[in-house]
């Protein structure tokens, strides 16, 4: 399990560009347009979030007057304090709620799909994974008004829970993509001896597929976590009162309240990326070993 | 068991996919009652020449962000899949763009592109200092730089990826027939990476059609309507126009654009798969 975390430990004769046969890495190996990108690309990706961080942690006077990409020398964490003061917690707690809220529910519906669809035969299993694949291509712009009418006319506009629905069902069609492709790979006889040991579909679905399924889950839950939890258009048009703001929508509030604050506006741009940085470092080893492990061994 | 995901998805995401078709026949102010105006909205629409300039804008940034997008992704990606050491840890950094919001990103390039306290300073170029979201060709430029600071990552993935199925024999062959490196990337990388290049194009070009938070954040469509592109144009027109019909009918000119794209792409990349086959 361990070393498949690491990409690098390639079997030989995988990539590309190789010495044709012997162990001599020759210098014209080196592919050195696409190394110079590389590097320069890092720099590119590199420079703004240093410099986010280092000034997040800068007064406002140190900001206006010193070297943008030095480090601050006065270090300092009222921008911090400031953005927490300014109920970042509760903004934090709205896109807790709905993230959680739309995640959980759109992966278990999407993964009871999926099973479904896999193992069952029918004309209308088949049209409805269609659809779903359909679903893919549909853009939540073009549906926001007549979303937003629904929601009116449901009572829920100003609510969490009008972000939550429409999230949930556009998380749906690629969880359903992914998940299908995934429980397709369970050998058939690990479903037959289940069901000669007397399980029902429903325990088959649970004892099952879930488990085996863990990393294609842990894929559509980051995945669906990251665009929920950085969702805009949702919360822009479905809430109005700043009790309800999201993370994202509260962070462009805020940048309008602070436009000559920039320190603390990145503090709070810090924040707000924070906990999909650490669920991304921690998911990242799942993901990865989920990718590479197989069930047979 | 797939009725709960049918359920909501038919509720949120088809039904209102038709009801703007529907509401686009219609005059409806966002609050009030919901007027049948058959083929108003749409005439207004059509003769708003604050259309044809949402759509040049809307294929401008998709046409210069694909341009310089692809090559990128595809050098990164070539490189990423190659065999040194590091490029584990480059592909960690690589994704951090990916996992901040547009609306971060927005906020953060604002700050970042003021000509007097942002990067300009800190690196004394004078060139850097400009006004740069405050003209419209450079608006544009800076929205086609930022996409691409977000995305180039994710599709130079794709690309590694692409690359890592080629069979290492095709280079083998070559190698014995003495062909060099750029004769082997442009006979053997490049044709062969032709269905992930298709994949590749139709995500950004598809996804392009759906840049609204950042632009939405970074320049609310300006300046005067320079990055206005045809998401945040139905957002003006629907929300802050109160012109729901009108809004709606760009928003099915939306739809149309994506899929035609789609289907045009898709008929480009039609023959990829047996030429490919094929090759092996």
């Amino acid at each position: 399990m361990a070393t498949t975390l690491t990409p690098d430990t390639d079997q030989a004769g995988e990539a590309p560009g190789r010495s044709h046969s012997g162990r001599s890495q020759s210098p014209r190996h080196w592919n050195w347009p696409g190394g110079l990108a590389g590097w320069i690309w890092l720099g590119i990706v590199i420079i703004p979030i240093y410099w986010i961080i280092i000034t997040s942690f800068k007064t406002s006077a140190n900001y206006f007057s010193a070297n943008p990409l030095k480090p601050p020398t006065d270090l300092t964490f009222e921008n911090y304090k400031l953005v927490i003061q300014e109920h970042f917690i509760r903004y934090f707690f709205n896109s807790l709620v709905v993230t959680l809220g739309a995640v959980v529910p759109a992966v278990l519906v999407s993964f009871m799909a999926a099973y479904a669809i896999v193992r069952g035969r029918g004309r209308f299993l088949w049209s409805t994974n269609a659809l779903f694949l359909a679903g893919l291509a549909i853009p939540l712009q073009a549906t926001i008004i007549p979303i937003y009418l629904i929601i009116i006319r449901l009572k829920l506009y100003d609510s969490l829970l009008a972000i939550i629905l429409p999230s949930i069902a556009f998380a749906i069609p690629l969880s359903v993509l992914v998940l299908t492709n995934f429980i397709r790979d369970v050998p058939n006889e690990l479903f037959e001896s289940m069901r000669v040991d007397g399980a029902s579909e429903w325990g088959t679905l649970w004892h099952l597929a879930f488990p085996l399924s863990r990393p294609a889950l842990v894929t559509v839950t980051i995945y669906n976590g990251l665009i929920i939890w950085n969702g805009f258009l949702l919360p822009l048009v479905l809430t109005q009162s700043p009790e309800r703001r999201t993370l994202p929508l509260a962070l462009s509030a805020f940048q309008g309240q602070y436009t000559v604050n920039v320190p603390a506006v990145l503090a709070s741009v810090v924040l707000t990326t924070l906990p999909i940085l650490v669920l991304y470092v921690v998911g990242r080893r799942q993901l990865l070993s989920g990718l590479t492990a197989g069930f047979g061994k | 068991m797939v009725l709960p995901a049918l359920l909501i998805f038919l509720a949120f995401g088809v039904i209102p996919l038709l009801g703007a078709l529907g509401l686009s026949f219609t005059t409806w102010d966002g609050i009030g009652a919901i007027h049948p105006s058959g083929l108003t909205s749409w005439r207004a629409t059509l003769t708003d020449p604050g259309l044809p300039h949402a759509l040049y804008v809307t294929f401008l940034i998709m046409a210069l962000s694909w341009a310089f997008q692809t090559p990128m992704s595809l050098l990164l990606g070539v490189f990423l899949a190659g065999r040194q050491r590091y490029r584990a840890v480059l592909a960690v950094v690589y994704f951090v763009p990916l996992l901040l919001s547009s609306a971060a990103i927005a906020i953060t390039y604002k700050a970042l592109l003021d000509p007097n306290f942002g990067l300009s300073a800190g690196l004394g170029v004078g060139f850097l200092a400009q006004d740069w979201l405050g003209r419209g060709r450079l608006a544009v430029g800076v929205v086609i730089f930022i996409v691409s600071w977000q995305y180039i990552p994710f599709h130079s993935l794709i690309y590694q990826a692409g690359v890592r199925q080629i069979p290492v024999s095709m280079y083998e062959a070559a190698q014995l027939d003495g062909a060099g490196r750029v004769r082997q990337f442009f006979s053997i990388t490049l044709p062969q990476l032709k269905y992930t290049i298709i994949t590749s194009s139709t995500l950004m070009v598809v996804g392009s059609l759906t840049f609204f938070d950042l632009i939405w954040v970074l320049t609310a469509g300006g300046p005067a309507d320079a990055t206005r592109v045809l998401a945040v144009q139905m957002y003006i027109k629907g929300f802050q126009g109160n012109q729901m019909g009108p809004a709606s009918a760009i928003a099915v000119i939306l739809v149309f654009v994506g899929l035609g794209l789609a289907l045009l792409l898709r008929r480009l990349g039609g023959d990829a798969r047996e030429s490919q086959t094929e090759g092996a």
